[in-house]
């Protein structure tokens, strides 16, 4: 401000600004010689404020995320603390979930009401949301990592930008239709043509998992299935920004001693991207994690077993929130929402560490990249 | 050059070294495919069922039960769409802006760390909290505000990012060169960081927004589900919206429900398209006439 007001200084009207207000430094107008001097004071305190405003107007909202992030969690543990103090430990490794009675009288456990025989275990939704997001990574990564290799070293920019489009789609494409679809069409699919193949395999432990009725389609590998295909944006585009951050000397090089394309990808661009895939891989799982519509309707949603195999109906943490809400709303001591809160606090919790720790190690992924 | 001597081992190993590049770009290709099956399939078999039972009637009348049309969702979506697209937007890219622009450095690394971890919550988790919060804890009931809200700290951060990737993309010497001709600081923030930062602001913008018009979870303990044009009122004001009915009415044993679940659907991919087209053409306007730098 000070710097270029500086070269006019000392007259009155600035023939470059046409305003008085920006050739004004502070005392040099006499209050008896330019009786407006009130509103010039006035008038440069606005400029001030208008200068100024950008600045604490964008502070002001860049602390809104910080405290959304923040009333999040401590509403949510709020919520959940009763319920935490009842359930104890036995939450994460009991499988029964039910409301209990809502006709008796409720009972206080630990001097919160509860109702006769509520009892919460999560321990099925917990391995449900593990198992779901552990098939979806192992559709979703290799896919990604392909198609971000081939997308960065082979595929003109033009064809590239389609397939960033297609990415795009792929994350516009609302939840519950990836949810329609898995219900209408993939999960008969793959009730239909996958599991008569699938029960050739031999009726053994281990292998057992991977054959045995099929519910209609709905179960762990519909769900999985269906987050596979929903993470790959993520996993994709974050692969595809790292292979583009290897250098292309290194790539070069590794041509110019005679390496096929795949020698370069395996021995120069592998190893460049390595802790950043395992980065991009825990973003992928965290979205995978915290998925609710398309798991929901695709997973069938029984309560209180594990999955016996790889056909068969499970739940999800999420999918449990969103499903059982509605009866918890039932229980009048309201101990059913403050278990669902508990669960809530189980995803954001593991959904966090998950983030975090991708975080981190991109971080440390592109670090190397800027250092090296 | 000299010619090497023949050698049919290295010949053997070349050939299989020459098999395997290319069987890793044929399966990296396959990978490709892999991509674009699902949406082609996904949208075609939406598009397919629901086609057969859209009419004009579907668009303009409410919904009636579990039949009827899907006006007031429409309206509902597209409302939210605008309220969610003004309270996000404006905190989004206002946080954005601080945080590439004014914050001090650990600030900035502070707040950057928050955005992306506000972005990896479970989009359900800040739809219970706002039931917990606002629709049972402030009494609202459901709201028309409830979800705007809710929606709002989804797509918050993802504006953010946007904005703060796209104002740190531009070049230092554009910005240096307003600065020496004596530009004041809010005019090399309109003139020069945010207009050459505008297509990437925007299209992350957009995206967002496509996002928030597909979501259910987070909508469907708080904004509830009315089968009447939305009112603005703070409290008892349920609204209507597109992805309600795909979820409630797509197992229904009735078939007017079923097909109103596809044809939600159905309208869902229009927008959602619509969204994105239309983001990729504000960047390709945008950008034009742009410098890059100095």
């Amino acid at each position: 401000m000070s710097t270029h007001t500086s070269s006019t200084q000392g007259l009155p009207f600035s023939p470059l600004r046409g305003s008085p207000l920006s050739a004004s430094p502070k005392g040099q107008l006499n209050s008896s010689k330019y009786p407006y001097r009130v509103f010039l004071g006035l008038a440069r305190w606005w400029r001030a404020v208008v200068e100024q405003s950008p600045q604490y107007l964008s502070a002001v909202l860049g602390a809104i995320p910080f405290l959304a992030l923040v009333a999040i969690v401590i509403i949510l543990f709020h919520e959940a603390f009763p319920a935490i103090k009842v359930n104890g430990g036995g939450f994460v490794t009991h499988s029964k979930w039910s409301v209990g009675s809502e006709y008796a009288n409720p009972i206080r456990r630990d001097g919160v009401a509860t109702p006769v025989g509520a009892t919460y275990g999560a321990w099925p939704l917990i391995l449900g949301t593990l198992e779901a997001s552990a098939l979806a990574l192992i559709i979703a990564v290799p896919v990604s990592l392909l198609s971000a290799l081939i997308v960065v070293e082979k595929l003109s920019a033009r064809a590239s930008r389609w397939v960033g489009v297609f990415l795009e789609i792929l994350v516009g494409i609302p939840s519950v239709i990836y949810g329609l679809w898995g219900a209408l069409t993939l999960g008969p699919f793959l009730a239909h043509h996958l599991a008569p193949i699938a029960n050739h395999i031999p009726n053994v432990p281990i292998l057992r998992f991977f054959r045995g009725p099929t519910y209609n389609g709905e179960g762990l590998l519909t769900a999985g299935v269906v987050l596979g295909i929903m993470i790959i944006p993520i996993i994709a585009s974050t692969a595809r920004d790292l292979i583009r951050q290897v250098p292309a000397s290194l790539k070069d090089g590794g041509r110019a001693i005679g390496m096929t394309d795949f020698e370069v990808s395996r021995k120069v661009i592998w190893p460049w991207i390595k802790s950043g895939i395992v980065g991009a891989t825990f973003l992928g799982l965290g979205r995978a994690l915290g998925e609710t519509m398309a798991v929901l309707m695709t997973c069938g949603a029984v309560l209180g077993t594990t999955a016996h195999s790889i056909f068969s109906n499970m739940n999800t943490i999420a999918a449990t929130i969103v499903s059982q809400l509605d009866s918890a709303q039932t229980d009048g001591t309201g101990f059913a929402v403050r278990s669902l809160a508990e669960l809530g606090c189980i995803l954001i919790v593991i959904t966090l560490i998950c983030n975090i720790g991708a975080k981190l190690l991109l971080s440390r992924a592109t670090h190397d990249t800027t250092t090296t | 050059m000299t010619q090497r001597p023949p050698s049919p081992a290295l010949d053997q190993l070349n050939k299989k070294r020459r098999f395997k590049d290319r069987l890793l770009w044929g399966i990296a290709a396959c990978a490709l495919i892999v991509i674009v099956i699902p949406i082609i399939w996904i949208i075609s078999q939406v598009v397919s069922k629901a086609i057969p039972h859209m009419s004009m009637s579907v668009l303009l009348t409410n919904t009636i039960g579990n039949g009827g049309g899907l006006k007031q969702a429409i309206v509902g979506s597209i409302t939210l769409l605008v309220l969610v697209g003004a309270i996000a937007g404006v905190t989004g890219i206002g946080a954005g802006i601080y945080i590439a622009r004014y914050a001090p450095r650990a600030i900035a690394g502070f707040l950057r760390s928050t955005v992306e971890i506000l972005a990896g919550v479970p989009s359900i988790v800040v739809g219970f909290v706002g039931y917990i919060a606002l629709v049972v804890g402030s009494h609202w009931s459901f709201s028309i505000w409830a979800a705007t809200i809710v929606l709002s700290a989804m797509v918050v951060p993802y504006i953010a990012k946007a904005t703060e990737v796209s104002l740190r993309g531009v070049s230092d010497s554009l910005r240096e060169a307003g600065e020496a001709i004596g530009l004041r600081d809010s005019l090399v923030l309109r003139k020069i960081l945010i207009k050459s930062a505008s297509p990437g602001i925007v299209t992350g913008f957009i995206l967002a927004l496509a996002i928030s018009v597909g979501e259910t979870a987070p909508l469907l303990y708080t904004a509830g589900w009315s089968t009447t044009s939305p009112t603005f009122s703070l409290k008892h004001s349920p609204i209507g919206y597109l992805t309600y009915p795909v979820w409630t009415f797509y197992d229904f044993p009735v078939k007017s429900a079923s097909y109103l679940a596809l044809e939600a659907a159905m309208l869902l991919i229009i927008l959602v398209i619509a969204l994105i087209a239309l983001a990729h053409l504000l960047r390709h306007k945008l950008s034009k006439n742009l410098p890059q730098s100095l």
